[in-house]
């Protein structure tokens, strides 16, 4: 079991540790929808959303069934998610079909990404319990999304700007990255 | 349908079409493990053996496995062959295995070997397949060398944990930092993108003297 205080975990996992700018998971979807605030913002709680299942089923199944069957860990995390985000999938589907529309192919997509395996993965290695899990879930996505929207509003005002003609693309967005992450670490010392 | 010959199997994956610096697949192990060369070749050697096996496998059972749940099932494959190689390290190299941390288990999330299976086990047989998977881990290993390397030599003037620089060296301790990991991909994409650039310059020029002439 683990001790740490929950608002030390939630702000650990939102600004100090973020995922996607200290701990480099999730880079997919922030190349690839940070084009847009709205799609990023939409994106950002669409992760929300799955870590927060993630987080409680993993929770189940560790306290249930991997402690007699730990080399299972990393195949039965996998198919958990698979499945999970296939009913989610689903369940927007039949409930709301124009955010269905707007999610598009980032939806299935959330399978492969990085961000919710390896929740799964230091919730198990760092012991949280319940609620421990469930803090540091919500505390994850929202740094996700703090991430995207900044990243996106950043490449929003830079489409009017004079960039040469070799940085743009891929290569600007990364050096942009950099800098984002040095302003993180500015984070560092507070806990 | 295809008509690449195997050598051009094997070739693409190590530059024209390299995984990380062209394809832009399999950034996060690319960026989290390479503040020091030997992590980078810990990662590199897991991220080989998982393609190259479950490559195979794929191409060998490409038959009994049904069109609608295909992605899943290559998915199994790779988390077990991810198992493997988790156990192994910690085996053999336990420091390592300590230092790579969750990133292990994260190769199985690696979009870069996925992609291999979907667009290329699952057509081919396994000989080109395995050619297929060798190329592209190489390019992945290169990439990730590279990215080690430059971290590592500026970060800590060392290279491999061999000083270079003698001790009057002052390391730019950002590039070891996660701030450093895309500013060093960063770089290296523009580097690229200038190269391509010139290039294109260059026979443009070639073409004008040509029809000068």
């Amino acid at each position: 079991m683990n001790d740490q205080t929950l608002f030390s975990i939630f702000f650990s996992a939102m600004v100090v540790n973020n995922f996607t700018l200290a701990m480099f998971l999730g880079l997919c979807p922030f190349m690839g929808v940070s084009a847009r605030v709205e799609t990023a913002l939409r994106m950002g709680l669409a992760n929300i959303f799955v870590l927060v299942l993630t987080a409680l089923s993993v929770w189940v199944l560790n306290t249930y069934i991997l402690e007699t069957v730990p080399y299972l860990r990393i195949i039965s995390f996998i198919i958990v998610i698979a499945s999970l985000v296939q009913i989610v999938e689903m369940a927007v589907k039949k409930l709301s079909p124009t955010l269905f529309r707007q999610l598009g192919i980032f939806l299935p997509l959330m399978t492969t990404n990085c961000a919710i395996l390896g929740l799964a993965i230091f919730q198990t290695n760092r012991g949280y319990g319940f609620l421990q899990g469930l803090t540091f879930a919500v505390g994850a996505g929202l740094g996700l999304t703090l991430a995207l929207v900044l990243m996106a509003s950043i490449r929003e005002s830079l489409e009017f700007s004079d960039i040469p003609g070799i940085a743009k693309g891929t290569g600007l967005v990364l050096i942009i990255a950099g800098i984002l992450s040095l302003a993180f670490m500015g984070f560092a010392g507070l806990l | 349908m295809r008509t690449t010959t195997p050598s051009q199997d094997f070739i693409r994956g190590i530059w024209d079409e390299n995984p990380v610096l062209v394809q832009m697949l399999g950034l996060c192990p690319a960026l989290a493990v390479t503040n020091s060369v030997k992590n980078a070749l810990a990662m590199s050697a897991a991220t080989f053996f998982v393609i190259c096996c479950s490559s195979v496998l794929v191409s060998s059972c490409k038959r009994f496995i049904p069109n609608e749940v295909r992605i899943s099932a290559y998915i199994l494959v790779i988390a077990t062959f991810v198992t493997l190689a988790d156990m192994l390290l910690q085996a053999y190299a336990p420091v390592q295995h300590k230092e790579l941390g969750a990133f292990m288990a994260l190769i199985v999330v690696n979009c870069m070997i996925l992609g291999r299976q979907e667009a290329f086990a699952s057509k081919n047989n396994p000989f080109r397949s395995l050619l297929d998977a060798v190329g592209t881990g190489i390019g992945f290993t290169i990439a990730l060398l590279m990215m080690g390397g430059f971290r590592e030599i500026l970060g800590t003037g060392a290279f491999l944990e061999y000083s270079l620089f003698g001790p009057n060296f002052e390391p730019w301790v950002i590039m070891v930092l996660p701030a450093g990991g895309f500013l060093t991909l960063g770089f290296i994409l523009l580097a690229m993108g200038y190269a391509e650039h010139r290039k294109k310059a260059n026979e443009i020029v070639n073409e004008q003297v040509k029809t000068a002439l």
